[in-house]
Order: structure tokens, then sequence, then C-alpha cells
């Protein structure tokens, strides 16, 4: 939307050399700029589909080699990875409606003037994002409220968030008031209001928001090595960061499970340290490249919502 | 499907009487109230334990089985020798990586304004997508990334090895060198392109004719650039000019977490990773990680007030 405006009115000026020579100097800059930004995902995948054996002797470095798929069978194989990776699509999911859900609804009261103290309760939850009693004392209401080793830490800490209710609430405040005054009129409740009139009005701020809370949901690292000391309840990105660290003796231990047992190992397949490091990261990074280019849109929109002042 | 249920409301509404009993402003205050439970459980509360600093705090004993000792933890971060040498490391790393995260924030400005200089409109949307997508991605990823290309048998080093730059691996990830430069670095790669947005964003909110004027009194296109577009975003970049400076003392632990290894340690440690380690990375000082958390609370809530009298000042609008 921003974009059309950006085009200079097409006006015919001649191109003097000066500025040949900046285009050159500009687009030279932005192409190595993004080159750097997108080689090293390039670089991580065209490395877990080529030949194993090429790949760890560092020679895949442009084009894939050998092509074969088995890295991502064996990744899955890992022990606790699968387990891990659904650990994160649920909390992804779940997380991310009880965000959205909670920001809707609490932007929306918020936006009402009737309601009992509302300035007071929305300075009471605003003033939360500018202080923080620290790592320890949360870790204590954690500890205290039974909620670590479960799965709910990581979803109701992230319930409310602030930013969003202030986003929510903007957009609502932007929408003609008369929507809800006619519906009121015609005896519509509080919650119908909220239901059938407001809550599918302000679906392009919830997709903002859902965008933004499902990819911190799934990049989530530090709540489960702060909370979780239950294997089976990590989350994909803290299970990455131990694999990344233990790459060796995986990769040792696929070794000597058996199937490769044979005289001949197919050097071309096997787990290496690198393989499995490299392909564990694209299995983590890979929903996000695939989401990512989809909602671009939604974010730069969600950012200039966000802008305005709550 | 939204839109529809939309249309469909006023016929139903009028169906629907008016719900009796509690008075319409208390509804709306239950409604939210189970939230503001949350946010008072999990953003009030965790105040509560700041107690814990004035104890000797030994996590399986409770806390009521622990010495009270005062104000020992604060006064012991000022005398004890091997505390201080320890905190004014940290903190000469917390002040040198978030300076150069501050030097760097005109990054984004400057990437926009260039950015917005290309017209080619997909090259544009092309360059915005890829630049943007680093800063989606977990640290945890971007240490597997950086592990991939710059570890000892990484990209980086093989490369340079076989076209005979180098004779030995450089470690790029394991020394001591320059560990703030190149931490600083790798944040500019994640977020440059993602901070640039919203100059982006005011850059095409910009009134057109503003261009077109100067351009009649023959501004050159870095002139336009410097006299028109530039103005136009310092507003947005003192706002989160201010912010940054507020936040000097919390660069968060993640980037410097998985980051950290024997080699840069030294140079790696920040306060909120600090405080981390102390605690419950096995230091099990939990009192004095209570206690460096009071004083950073302070610290940064004092100075949003000031960055915030500032910006009173400077633009007659307050940023929180």
């Amino acid at each position: 939307m921003a974009k059309e405006r950006l085009v200079v009115p097409a006006k015919k000026k001649k191109t003097r050399p000066g500025d040949v020579v900046f285009n050159i100097c500009n687009y030279t800059f932005f192409i190595l700029f993004t080159i750097m930004c997108a080689f090293p995902f390039y670089y991580l995948i065209i490395n877990t589909i080529s030949n194993n054996d090429l790949s760890n002797r560092g020679l895949i470095n442009l084009i894939p080699q050998g092509i074969h798929f088995k890295n991502y069978v064996e990744v899955f194989k890992i022990d606790g990875f699968l387990r891990s990776f659904w650990i994160s699509v649920a909390r992804t999911v779940l997380g991310t409606i009880c965000t959205v859900f909670a920001s809707a609804l609490l932007g929306f009261v918020f936006s009402q003037q009737k309601m009992w103290a509302r300035k007071f309760w929305y300075r009471f939850m605003v003033i939360t994002m500018y202080f923080s009693a620290g790592l320890i004392p949360m870790y204590i209401i954690i500890l205290n409220l039974k909620l670590t080793n479960t799965f709910w830490v990581y979803i109701i800490p992230a319930i409310v968030q602030p930013f969003n209710v202030i986003l929510v609430k903007t957009f609502i405040e932007s929408l003609p008031a008369s929507l809800q005054e006619a519906a009121e009129i015609d005896g519509a409740g509080v919650l119908q209001v909220f239901f059938k009139i407001v809550l599918p009005l302000v679906t392009p701020s919830l997709a903002t928001i859902a965008i933004f809370a499902a990819v911190g949901q799934w990049n989530s690292f530090q709540d489960t090595m702060l909370y979780i000391t239950d294997k089976s309840l990590y989350s994909l990105q803290y299970r990455v960061y131990t694999y990344i660290n233990q790459a060796n003796s995986i990769a040792m231990a696929i070794k000597n499970s058996g199937t490769s047992n044979s005289a001949l190992i197919n050097l071309a397949t096997q787990q290496t340290p690198t393989s499995i490091r490299m392909s564990v990261t694209v299995v983590t990074v890979l929903p996000i490249l695939f989401i990512y280019p989809m909602f671009q849109k939604h974010f730069v929109k969600g950012m200039m919502i966000g802008a305005v002042k709550g | 499907m939204a839109k529809a249920k939309a249309e469909k409301v006023p016929q139903q509404a009028v169906r629907k009487k008016k719900e009796k009993g509690i008075p319409e402003k208390y509804r709306l205050f239950l409604i939210a109230l189970p939230f503001l439970v949350l946010v008072f459980i999990f953003s009030y509360l965790p105040l509560y334990g700041w107690r814990y600093a004035f104890y000797d705090y030994k996590p399986p004993l409770k806390l009521s089985q622990c010495d009270y000792v005062g104000f020992k933890w604060f006064t012991m971060l000022f005398r004890n020798k091997g505390w201080v040498t320890q905190i004014v490391n940290v903190l000469k790393n917390t002040f040198a990586m978030s300076g150069l995260g501050i030097l760097v924030s005109v990054l984004p400005v400057a990437f926009a304004i260039f950015l917005s200089e290309i017209k080619c409109k997909w090259a544009k949307n092309l360059i915005q997508t890829l630049t943007t997508l680093p800063n989606f991605i977990s640290w945890v990823i971007v240490y597997s990334v950086a592990f991939s290309l710059f570890s000892t048998t990484g990209m980086v080093n093989s490369v340079l090895t076989d076209l005979g730059v180098i004779s030995a691996p450089i470690s790029f990830l394991d020394s001591p060198d320059h560990v703030w430069l190149k931490m600083c670095l790798w944040g500019v790669w994640k977020g440059v392109g993602w901070s640039s947005i919203m100059y982006l964003a005011a850059i095409s909110s910009c009134d057109q004719e503003l261009y077109e004027a100067a351009r009649v009194d023959g501004a050159g296109r870095f002139r336009l650039m410097w006299h028109i577009t530039l103005p136009q975003l310092l507003p947005t970049y003192f706002v989160l000019l201010m912010l940054s400076v507020a936040n000097i003392l919390s660069n968060g632990m993640e980037q410097y977490y998985v980051f950290a290894n024997a080699f840069n340690k030294d140079k790696i440690q920040v306060l909120d990773y600090y405080v981390y380690t102390i605690s419950m990375g096995g230091g099990n000082t939990y009192s004095l990680g209570v206690a460096i958390g009071i004083l950073k609370s302070i610290v940064s809530v004092t100075l949003l007030f000031i960055v915030n009298k500032i910006s009173k000042k400077v633009r007659g609008e307050s940023i929180v």
C-alpha cells in the first residue's frame, strides 16, 4: 500500500551520469547485503541435501551435489527430536490462539468508555511493559505456581502482552463508533457486540498479532532453559541448541546404531556432525521460511498500526 | 467468512433482549478480570520476590528457614573486591554492547533512505523480504548458521584455505578478540532489515509535494535525501534512540548465551547473562542475583523517566 506512493510521478527527467554511478553503487550494496542475509540459509539447505561426505569436507559451497534426502529422515529418528517438534508446534498453535483472543478481548474492553475504572486498569496493564522484577523472582513465582516442568509454562505467562492489547485498542478506537451504537440500540449485549461486530472488524490487527505471537512461540528458547528440566517437554529450539553442541556424539550414536554395520559404509548418506547440525537447523527454520514471505505485508502493516501511540 | 457474519448482525441483535443483572460497567470489568489477574501474577507478584535479596536464600530451603542478612548483598556488590572486579567487567561488556548497539542504530535509517532510492519495485520488495528474514530466526539458529560458516571447519575457513589466503584456520567464534564487535555485527545482520521497515513506512508517508517543490528549486538527489527524507525520519529515530538509552542495561541474554564459550566468556558476559550465571546457571547465589536485578530495575526505570523528560523537552511529547 505504501509502495505506490513511493514511485515518483513519472516525470521524464534526464539521467545524469552522477545518477548512474549512484544507482550502480546503491544496487551493488543492496545486492551484496541481500546475499549476505539469504546465502547462509541457502548454504545450509544445499548442504543438507548434498552428499554428506562432500559436505563434511566443505566442498559444497554453491551447488548441491549428490542430492538425497536421507538426512531429514535420520534427523527425525534422533531421540527426542520428533517429540520436541510437536511440543513446539503445540505451543505455537495454542499460545498464538490464547494471545490473540486475550488481546482482542482486552483491547475491546479497554476501548469501552463505560468500563469501571478503565483508565486505572489500562495503566495497570500498560505499565508492566516498562519494568521487570527480574529473572529469579519470576522463576520463584513459576516455581510456586507449580508451573515448572509443565507444558503450561509456555502458554500462561505469555497470554497477556500489553503491546498487543494497545494495538487492538488503537485499532478499535479508529473504527466508527456508530457501528457499536447501532448494535447496542438493537439490544446487543457486551459480548455480542464483541463477537459479532468488533471481532470481525479487527482481524487485520489480529493477523499481525498472530504472526508475531507464533514466531515468538516458535523461536522461544529461554523459557525451556529456565523452567524445564524434563526432556520430554523441551521445545525445538532448546533441543536444537543441545544438538548443535553434541553433534559429534549424535553422529557417533547413529553410526553405531546397527544400520551401517555392513562393511560398505555409504559415506554419501552417512550422518556426520555437520549433517546433523545443519539438518536440525533447517527443520527448525523451514516453517518460518515458508510462512514468512506470505505474511510480510502484515508485518509492515502491523508496524504502521503499532507506530500510532496507544 | 467474518465479514458475512458482520452483515447478519443487525437482524439477530434486534431479537436479543438486553441482559439483566450486573451493570454493564462491571460486566466489562469482569470480562477483563481473569486477564488482569494474569498481569498481576506474572508482572506484579514477582516484585514481592525482591525480598529474597535481603536473605541468604539457599533454594531447597524455604525462605523462612534462611537467614535475614539485610543489605549484605548490596554492600557486597560495592565492597567485596572479587565481586567488584567481576561486576565492573560485566558492566564494561554491557555498556560496550549497548553502546555499539546505539551507534549502529543509525544504520536502519540509512538503509531505509537508500532502499527507498531503488525505484525498481520488485527488486525493492525482494531486498526487503530477504533482509528482514534473519529477524525472524531465533538466536539459536543464528548461532547454528554462524557455526556452519565461521567455525574452524566452517565454510569461510575452508574457502580461504583453499584459496591459499590463510594457512591455518581463523577461529572466529572461539576467540576473545573483537567479541563486542562481532556480537554487534550479528545484531546488525539480524536486525537492520527489520528495523528499517518502520523508517520505510515513514518515508512512504512523506509529502510528495515537498520533493516536487525541492526538485523545482534544483535540489539533487542527495539534497532531497538529506534535507527532506532524513528530517522526516528523525522523530521516529529519536524515540527509538531514547528507548535504547533507557534499556542500556538490558540487552537480554539469549544471543550472548548461545555464542558464549570458554574462550570469549570474559568479553561476552553482559548483565542479564551474568545474573543467570551466578544464580540458576550454577552459581547458586540467588539472593545476589535478585539484588542485582533490583538495582538494574531501579536504574532502568530512572533512565526511562529521564529520557521521557528529555523527550518532552525536545519534542513536546512523551515516549511512555
